[in-house]
């Protein structure tokens, strides 16, 4: 089975999604990162290669050190695959909101008439 | 405007849908639990509503069909759990056609009476996993791509006849 690597995958981990807050605000490396998480080197290096191959998060290298660049315009990726969905209800309340304006005046019809009465 | 909202959380069993309504909440309510009120706002776009059974009290059930264009039928199921009118409506829904049973989900739906005759819908649907949930929310990609597949034909279509009505554009 082919791993799943799109932008679904990289927030679907709290620590990657608080990754790419991290690196969002300034360009970090390796080792800054690490500092701000209760869990291994090699588990940061592992979501931060996850984060690479997602398209997130870019490597890149300023004299020995390696700096980690966030790259928000994916995450519009998540708003674009919701939206298909949302726009499904939207028409469905679309045309709801034309029925509850039929049954209003309808209701206002018929207690007009009893006023007449 | 009112505006339909979705929240869909990453990694979450949940999502939630948001839904202002010009309208007083009793109305809102019928318009979710009377089946002949029902079928006539919630069939998706090209598909026609069939409402089997809709028995809208504590422990009743529900059943109804979508009709796509090609004949496909999609069956939905599910059990009312509670009818609170007019502010909840909490029932589980299934899709019949996936390829094996169980995956049901729990919606709960809420209706608060705002200022000017006003209502506010809030639905939270709960999954069994993730995967269900975002099986789902793809599910409305995967008809929206076709939709709008078949909006983009529809202008063609328009575009082509004006060309051959107006020859000097």
């Amino acid at each position: 089975m082919q791993t799943r690597r799109d932008v679904f995958q990289a927030i679907a981990d709290p620590i990657r999604r608080d990754i790419i807050g991290l690196v969002a605000r300034q360009s970090l490396n390796l080792n800054s990162i690490a500092e701000n998480f209760p869990v291994s080197r090699p588990a940061i290096s592992q979501h931060i290669k996850v984060l690479t191959e997602c398209g997130l998060v870019i490597i890149r290298r300023q004299g020995r050190e390696r700096y980690c660049e966030a790259r928000l315009a994916t995450l519009n990726q998540v708003a674009d695959w919701m939206e298909p969905f949302r726009q499904m209800w939207d028409r469905r309340f679309t045309a709801l909101d034309q029925l509850l304006e039929k049954m209003k005046s309808e209701q206002a019809t018929k207690h007009n008439k009893r006023k007449r009465k | 405007m009112n505006k339909t909202l979705l929240k869909v959380e990453p990694g979450k069993q949940e999502l939630f849908i948001y839904r202002e309504f010009d309208a007083p909440r009793d109305l809102v309510f019928k318009t979710f639990t009377d089946p002949k009120l029902l079928s006539q706002w919630m069939n998706p776009c090209n598909m026609t509503l069939h409402i089997d059974e809709f028995d809208a009290v504590d422990g009743g059930a529900y059943h109804f069909t979508h009709t796509d264009p090609m004949g496909g039928k999609h069956i939905f199921r599910g059990v009312i759990h509670e009818v609170n009118a007019p502010e909840r409506l909490i029932r589980t829904f299934e899709y019949l056609n996936l390829p094996e049973r169980g995956h049901v989900v729990l919606d709960t739906l809420r209706l608060e009476t705002l200022p000017g005759n006003r209502t506010r819908l809030t639905i939270q649907s709960v999954f069994q996993s993730v995967a269900d949930r975002d099986g789902m929310v793809a599910a409305g990609m995967e008809d929206g791509v076709s939709e709008s597949h078949q909006l983009l034909d529809e202008l063609l279509a328009k575009v082509t006849t004006r060309k051959l009505a107006m020859p000097n554009l």
